[in-house]
């Protein structure tokens, strides 16, 4: 294992190190591991929190600031963080108008918010609403999984919600709209290598010359099917023919994210991103707004994935709104 | 030494701590094979996350010494979901508040039957927590395996020592039947078809806690 680290088990403590280092306007709370904005909590404004395992940046950390979150909490490398992070997140975040869970659908994610907003009913007056993204179409949602994956829909959520947030919208209405928003999007990723865990020091999974991994998640885990790599526009097809057969993505406005999941250059990304839109185009589906780039990540894993997001002019206003964090900036 | 016949032997805070202790030495021990297996269906990193719970498990019962059998579970419970993180540390966390909250309050020391009662509230805590059913290859097809074969061999007379040998062969068949299984929870379940053919890593970290315990029971 080759890495830019100290040593595997301080791996996220000296990143939250740099972090603070890097960006003085937010507060980081090395010992809960959890990043705020420097001035939450704003009073009125709805707290908005999200967390998850590391290994994913920008998410969640990178999406801390002005229009969109109020805090994230970093778990472990690829592990969900505990629900004494998010409780403590959610007395520090509410002004008074209550606080959103953002959660991505993995069991630990669930779980651990789930004993979090137990907690904050139990110990505090906060008013706390969940939404869990499971945006995923190449894992079956059925009884018999644990259900779609949460992925790149929760980095539009987060900003859409974020610029709601801004403006004054309620708990109520806010957990509505990104409930509304998760239920529009869908996406479907791809893998043409493994990744490390810093923990583990070896690859999650063997993937040889030749082959890539399909429908894979953002934890290096194995995706739903193993077949040989093709050309970028026949990948292009394999992501977005799921997605389009998921949901009628045609008379509305969409948002596209292609994404890196860390290790692809952007020559490549962008390079996919024309394939996508050619053949949204042809399928009738107009592309409003589109992000290219790494923003929910799986370590080094080399590959992408492909997020589209049916939308309504209210929902454009929010995305177009200003937005100032580490990962995403713009208009403010 | 307790007979093979006849419960009376008892459960003290010395047992409990040393469930804990080994328990600890067994998931370090076997921090690299609980990884492996994770690697092939989920995420891996059940060895190094049950190897840090755990740590930090046995340096808090270390420092603040409880007092009862109640306490020492509540300990361990609040300490693995504040240090594990993922599905394991609400799981195994879950598991040793509610053995905690059976516990009555300030006892010392537990009979066989009433240890078995806490024991089974512990894996209904699991199962309230993870909503798992038999055979959907989770901790739960080591951990209810487990607790039948320790029920129905206190439930014959026979001492707590053998009740423990019985928890930890039964939860060692319930680990390996993982095996053939398709997942249905967990990240593992998002393999559909391709989890067959692989051990679940919580039937086998419930498997260490069983085989633990029935080091720690053979002291009693």
């Amino acid at each position: 294992m080759k890495k830019l680290i100290n040593d595997p088990s301080s791996v996220v403590r000296d990143a939250l190190i740099g972090i603070a280092a890097a960006h003085p306007e937010l507060r980081i709370d090395h010992e809960n591991r959890i990043i705020y904005r420097g001035d939450t909590p704003k009073k009125g404004k709805v707290g908005l929190i999200s967390g998850g395992g590391s290994g994913h940046e920008p998410l969640h950390g990178g999406f801390v600031g002005y229009g969109m979150l109020d805090a994230a909490c970093a778990g472990e490398v690829f592990t969900s963080p505990t629900p004494d992070q998010m409780l403590e997140a959610t007395k520090q975040v509410d002004g008074g108008a209550g606080v959103l869970h953002i959660v991505k659908n993995y069991t630990g994610d669930v779980l651990n918010f789930e004993m979090a907003a137990e907690l904050a009913a139990s110990e505090t007056g906060v008013a706390v609403e969940s939404v869990v993204t499971n945006d995923d179409v190449a894992v079956q949602d059925s009884l018999w999984t644990a259900g779609r994956r949460g992925v790149g829909v929760t980095v539009l959520l987060e900003k859409i919600v974020g610029a709601a947030a801004e403006a004054g919208q309620d708990l109520a209405q806010i957990a509505a709209l990104a409930r509304r928003i998760n239920e529009s999007g869908r996406s479907m990723g791809m893998a043409l290598t493994s990744c490390t865990v810093p923990a583990a020091g070896k690859p999650t999974f063997d993937l040889p010359e030749g082959e890539m991994e399909l429908g894979v998640g953002i934890h290096g885990e194995p995706g739903r099917t193993r077949v040989p790599t093709g050309t970028a526009r026949d990948i292009a097809a394999q992501l977005v023919d799921p997605i389009l057969r998921d949901l009628d993505f045609v008379g509305s406005p969409v948002i596209v994210m292609l994404n890196g999941m860390g290790g692809t250059p952007l020559l490549e990304l962008y390079l996919m991103f024309g394939e996508v839109a050619a053949i949204l185009n042809r399928s009738g589906v107009t592309v409003a707004r589109n992000l290219v780039g790494n923003y929910i990540t799986s370590l080094e894993m080399t590959g992408c994935s492909v997020t589209v997001l049916k939308t309504d002019n209210d929902m454009l206003k929010l995305w177009d709104a200003p937005v100032n964090t580490a990962g995403l900036r713009w208009g403010a | 030494m307790t007979a093979d016949t006849g419960s009376t032997g008892a459960v003290s805070t010395a047992t409990i701590i040393a469930w804990l202790t080994v328990f600890r030495d067994l998931v370090t021990a076997n921090n690299a094979y609980l990884t492996e297996l994770d690697s092939a269906i989920g995420d891996a990193d059940h060895g190094s996350n049950m190897t840090r719970g755990m740590d930090a498990v046995v340096a808090q019962v270390g420092s603040v010494a409880p007092e009862s059998i109640a306490e020492l579970f509540t300990s361990a419970g609040m300490t693995l979901v504040k240090t594990v993180g993922g599905a394991s540390g609400p799981l195994y966390g879950t598991f040793f508040l509610r053995c905690g909250s059976a516990t009555p309050a300030g006892a010392t020391q537990l009979d066989s039957t009433a240890f078995g009662t806490c024991l089974r509230a512990g894996l209904e805590g699991v199962v309230a927590r993870g909503k798992a059913q038999a055979g959907d290859k989770t901790m739960f097809d080591a951990m209810a395996p487990a607790l039948a074969a320790y029920d129905q061999t206190v439930g014959r007379g026979a001492s707590l020592s053998a009740a423990g040998v019985a928890a930890a062969v039964a939860a060692a068949t319930g680990r390996d039947n993982t095996e053939p299984l398709v997942a249905k929870k967990g990240r593992a379940s998002y393999l559909g078809d391709r989890s067959v053919g692989h051990i679940d890593p919580g039937s086998a970290s419930t498997t260490l806690l069983f085989e633990a315990l029935a080091r720690a029971l053979s002291d009693t």
